[in-house]
This record gives structure tokens, sequence and C-alpha cells, in this order.
């Protein structure tokens, strides 16, 4: 027990780091593209879709009340305002390239950014 | 011996809630939601390697509940759960081994505590694409496990000498 850290000790640390390293390489490369659109959800089930070409602020509901108010602004999106106590959706930074998301986890609203080439089918189906 | 036990995770338990409590002062936040020092882990750690693991693991949920109604909220409860009943078991699992020292039995458990946080929060926003903070929070638990498992191994250390 005199020993503070032995080499079995270094190796597990190194296989993790190179694991964390190499899923950070597979999640980035399938996130390259800025988006072009901002797919907010809520309960998992779809609010709405909105291009990120456009500024706007759109004001996210959850029956009479306003849970969150998503603002795009220079093709990117952001949280501004959120009900929830901790407000962690609103610290997180604005969004754009695709696959990026906002969580607001009290409200279950997730905002998340999808490319131009998939989005055919979702503008038709909204 | 039974009296002094109870006394003994009693203390435990207190300090698991102070521990709580401190890290609930200090915005210890990397700029990233979610990710957190973990400083109460240290107890359960300690608890693990001094006291025995049903010990560890009862005052680990004890002082999830607790600081969850004390500091927290509902939610916080559920994914703190989640990620600290994980973190425990691959810790047990990586200590029974016995081929491994504190500190990556803790990496261990900083990582799993994440990973577990994380699952919850997909299922909850019934949303996969959060997974794509796996990476960072992967890294985030990496650090966070080195620190507190050096901080635990002196601890342990000096308590095994008394």
């Amino acid at each position: 027990m005199k020993k503070r850290i032995g080499r079995k000790d270094l190796i597990l640390i190194g296989v993790l780091l190179a694991a964390a390293f190499l899923i950070w390489l597979i999640i980035t490369r399938m996130q390259p593209a800025a988006g072009a659109s901002a797919v907010v959800t809520v309960d998992g089930d779809v609010y709405g879709t909105y291009p990120l070409s456009q500024n706007q602020e759109i004001p996210i509901m959850k029956g009479e009340k306003r849970t969150n108010l998503l603002v795009i602004k220079d093709g990117k999106a952001d949280i501004t305002e959120a009900d929830c106590p901790d407000r962690l959706c609103v610290h997180q930074k604005p969004i754009s390239m695709t696959n990026e998301t906002i969580v607001c986890l009290p409200n279950k609203v997730v905002v998340s950014i999808e490319g131009s080439t998939e989005s055919g089918i979702d503008s038709i189906a909204n | 011996m039974r009296t002094k036990k109870i006394a003994f995770l009693g203390v435990f338990l207190a300090l698991a809630l102070i521990c709580s409590y401190v890290e609930s002062l200090i915005p210890f936040s990397f700029g990233i939601p979610g990710v957190k020092l973990g400083l109460a882990n240290i107890v359960v750690v300690i608890m693990l390697y001094t006291a025995g693991a049903k010990e560890a693991v009862c005052i680990g949920t004890l002082r999830i509940l607790l600081s969850g109604f004390l500091f927290g909220n509902m939610f916080g409860i559920l994914y703190s759960l989640a990620g600290g009943l994980l973190s425990f078991f691959v810790m047990y699992a990586v200590l029974r081994t016995e081929k491994f020292g504190v500190i990556p039995v803790s990496v261990c458990g900083g990582v799993s505590h994440n990973i577990g946080q994380l699952t919850v929060a997909v299922l909850v926003v019934e949303n996969y694409r959060i997974y794509s903070y796996l990476p960072v929070l992967l890294f985030a638990g990496i650090l966070t496990g080195f620190l507190i498992g050096v901080a635990a191994q002196e601890v342990i250390f000096r308590i095994r000498k008394v």
C-alpha cells in the first residue's frame, strides 16, 4: 500500500484516455459541417424546425406557459430565457454546427442543429 | 462494536453531506453543463477501502437522497442516483480485481458516473443527440476521478496507520 501509483494504474488510465480520445474523434468526424436549421423537440416530440439563415425569436410554449426563448441570430441558435431554476440551458453557448445541442432538462427541451441534406423530409412533414 | 459502527457510519454520512454542501457553494464549473468535481465521492472511495462495500453504497445512496432534498430537486436525485450507483458498482468491480490502486478505481468511478448521468439524461429528454457530450464528459470524468483518487488515497494511507 506504500506505492501511490503503479505501472498497471498508469496503463489503465492511459487506456481510458485513449478510448475517450477515440470517441471524441469519431463524434467530431460525424459533425463537420455548419448546420442549416435548428430543430426543437419537447418531451421527445418535434416542436418545430427553424432555418438558421433567418434572424428570429421563438418562444417555446408548454400549454399556456412559456418555458424557454430560442433566439436565432447570425446563423447561431441560443436559448436566452428559461423559467427553470438552474438555467443551465441559458448558460450554454450558441450552437451552429450539425448535431450540436442545447438541452433544458427540467423542461425536456432539446435544441439541435441539422444539416441541409436531411432536412428535406422534415420540412415537408412540418 | 455495533454501536461503534453506527456512530462511524453516521460521521461518514455527515462528512459526505458536508462535501455536497461545500460543492454546491463553489460554482466549480468547467464551462460545460453537468461537469462537477464530485467532492462527496471522496467519502465513497475512502469507505470502499476502510469500511466495506455495503457500507459505502449505503452511505453513498443516503447522501444523494439527503443532499437532493436539501440542496437540489427530484431531477437532481434521479441523475445523481444513476451516476452514483453505476460508479459504485464499477469501482467495486475494479477494486475486486486487486490489480489496481486507488487512483484508477476512482478514475473508473468518475467516468462511469458521467456515463450513468448522461444515459438518464438521454432517457428523460428522449433525444440521443445529447450523446455528443460524451467525449467531454469522459475527459471530465477522468480528470475529476484522478483528483478525487489522489485525495482519497492520501486519506486512506493515513487512516490505515491509525
